[in-house]
């Protein structure tokens, strides 16, 4: 069996925190569980690709974040857009494709979107919101605050030109972005080593002079510990990071693939879920008698309620007025 | 009134919208210290300083993503490309996050950007630098595309596009930057999808954007003293939104049209704008619409067979003589 991934010693004294962090796990993890099971209904279309398995690397990073600092991501963005303050309601209504989803409908699993929460996307070609990201970026040094971006992608798309390209003028304009790279191993059904000359991610940003770090990608307090130090660099130095979290996604690339098969074995994924980032914690705060099983019971509780509410109001959002087909065009 | 080239007519408008605006700013290759690959810019890096008049390295899908990204959070970016035949590096950045960005967002995210710089053939640059890429933009739902003929519209219609909260694609002439115009010295603006009649008359439309203004106004001239044909110049200026209107009525006072275009013909602009006569003006038409396009080839380098592959004045006297029935 592999080794549970202990890196950091639970401080009593920020048990509330560990418990706001398992929280927001469980809360995702059950939203994608839900929302499976509605695609596999029928109840919601399209692509949709789960987050089960890296809830460590979007909980970890974003509580590492202010509230008025920008957050990219790429299409596999459920709990990005959750953790940074979406509703779960208006999430699953988008999945729905409802006219109470956060974008209205129009956007779907792929493109959610909440300007409210300086979420802005949702973005479904690899590699592509890359350079908004800097672009963010370069208007946080524009007007000359100290907000930060956080931009999450996979490891597939460090072979596409824009991570290139971007990395290059975040770190020769000295941009306040931290590149979160999501390794969960595989692109769809290629796995990096087939795609990468170079398999170690982090050791790109040696291309671009530009301060890296690898960590644990099952562990959310070693990913909240490395984004807090990328995000201190960001804000104070105003200078961009590429982080790779190297993790592990438990479902196929999007539900219409195979969870395991031609590109990886079943073998391979049972011994990754001994990793589980969700049960991690619960056992390293249960050690440190940080939780109890009743205080855990309680908590599935309030998650499962909150994620019934949403499928609740998803169900009972209108679909789009038949007008909203032509509206959003443009900006009149 | 003073006369510009339409070089100095986008400087002065970039001056302009950049001195009233601090949320416009200008990015791209050359654009500052070698003062713009076509000058455009020049003395702007003084003016703004390197924040507002960025150098960006030769990377046109990242500089335009910045562009795209920099407006989603409220800054207003003007993204020069060298040429349009290299931002065919940025049409990702362009198709699938300018365009779309309102759209999938549900109306939360406009993107206030303008992409321009130069487009169509100059002489004898061959296959990869002589493209006009109009219709490929003017198909794209949430892009407006411009593509002025004078100094005086180049400048109105850019202070415009800057304003714009929509992303506008601003396809410059590079064989115009030396075009000398009349430029109002007080301020002005001009619409997007406001046609404009560059001469009046009675027997033919012809139809016309960009370079190609020259080349019909000059066939306009020779058909009045060569052959006593009186050819309305109609410049459409902007591609999207397209001035359905003003072609219509144009046609329905001519009853016959001719459209010119630097591009291919398949799938062009003139299509769209023969399917809107058709559908318009269908019985006021006294002869089939004739398109005047650039040949339906890669631009060739030898200078005759370029000068064969582009809309000249004599291919649209031929165009209007078969919509007359003169020849």
């Amino acid at each position: 069996m592999a080794q549970p991934a202990f890196v950091s010693q639970l401080d009593p004294d920020r048990a509330e925190f560990y418990r706001h962090l398992l929280r927001q796990m469980l809360l995702v993890r059950r939203f994608e569980e839900r929302a499976g099971e509605a695609y596999a209904q029928g109840r919601i279309g399209g692509f949709c690709h789960l987050y089960i398995g890296q809830e460590a690397v979007a909980v970890g990073a974003l509580t590492a974040l202010r509230k008025d600092d920008y957050v990219f991501a790429s299409y596999r963005e459920h709990a990005h857009a959750i953790v940074q303050g979406t509703s779960v309601s208006t999430v699953m209504a988008e999945l729905f494709g409802r006219a109470g989803g956060c974008s209205g409908g129009k956007g779907g699993s792929m493109h959610l979107f909440d300007v409210g929460h300086n979420f802005l996307g949702g973005h479904g070609i690899v590699g592509s919101h890359l350079p908004l990201a800097a672009g963010a970026g370069f208007a946080i040094k524009y007007r000359d605050t100290d907000q930060v971006v956080i931009c999450f992608f996979g490891e597939a798309a460090v072979n596409i030109g824009a991570f290139h390209e971007t990395l290059n003028m975040a770190a020769l304009w000295g941009l306040p972005v931290v590149f979160l790279c999501e390794n969960n191993r595989y692109g769809m059904g290629t796995a990096l080593e087939r795609a990468a000359a170079v398999y170690d991610v982090y050791r790109r940003a040696c291309s671009y002079d530009m301060a890296e770090e690898t960590v644990d990608g099952m562990d959310v307090l070693a990913v909240h510990e490395a984004t807090t130090r990328a995000v201190e660099r960001a804000r104070v130095e105003r200078l961009p990071t590429l982080i790779e979290a190297r993790t592990y996604r438990y479902m196929g690339h999007s539900m219409a693939d195979p969870i395991h098969g031609h590109y990886r074995t079943k073998e391979e994924l049972e011994e990754q879920k001994q990793k589980d980032p969700i049960l991690d914690l619960q056992v390293r705060m249960a050690e440190g008698n940080l939780l109890d099983d009743g205080a855990l019971r309680v908590m599935k509780q309030a998650v499962e309620e909150e994620i019934d509410a949403a499928m609740a109001f998803a169900e009972q959002s209108p679909e789009p007025a038949p007008e909203a087909l032509f509206t959003d065009v443009y900006r009149e | 009134m003073p006369t510009l080239t339409y070089r100095d007519a986008l400087n002065q408008a970039l001056r302009e919208e950049m001195e009233r605006d601090p949320s416009v700013f200008l990015m791209g290759e050359e654009v500052g210290v070698y003062q713009g690959a076509y000058k455009v810019s020049r003395g702007l890096l003084e003016a703004f300083g390197p924040l507002r008049v960025v150098d960006t390295p030769i990377a046109e899908l990242g500089f335009a993503g910045v562009g795209v990204g920099a407006a989603m959070v409220g800054l207003r970016p003007v993204i020069e490309f060298m040429t349009w035949n290299f931002a065919l590096l940025a049409i990702d950045q362009l198709v699938n996050s300018a365009a779309k960005m309102l759209y999938m967002s549900g109306g939360q995210i406009p993107i206030p950007v303008v992409f321009r710089g130069p487009g169509g053939a100059a002489l004898q640059l061959a296959a990869q630098h002589s493209q006009a890429f109009e219709s490929w933009y003017a198909h794209i739902p949430g892009l407006k595309v411009v593509a002025p003929a004078t100094p005086h519209d180049a400048k109105g219609l850019l202070k415009t596009a800057i304003r714009d909260d929509n992303p506008v694609v601003f396809l410059e002439g590079e064989m115009l930057y030396n075009a000398k115009g009349d430029v109002p010295d007080e301020e002005y603006t001009i619409p997007l999808g406001a046609a404009d009649v560059k001469r009046e008359g009675g027997d033919v439309t012809i139809i016309c954007h960009s370079k190609t203004v020259a080349v019909a106004l000059k066939a306009a001239t020779r058909l009045a003293e060569e052959l006593g044909v009186s050819a309305e110049v109609v410049d459409l200026r902007t591609i999207r939104p397209l001035d359905t209107a003003a072609i219509a009525s144009s046609v329905r006072k001519t009853n016959r049209c001719v459209v010119v275009e630097e591009g291919w013909p398949f799938c062009g602009v003139g299509a769209q704008v023969v399917d809107e006569v058709q559908r318009e003006a269908f019985d006021d038409l006294d002869a089939p619409v004739i398109r005047v396009t650039g040949a339906d080839v890669p631009m060739p380098y030898n200078k005759q067979l370029e000068r064969a592959a582009k809309p000249d004045p004599d291919k649209v006297i031929a165009a209007v003589k078969r919509v007359t029935y003169l020849d």
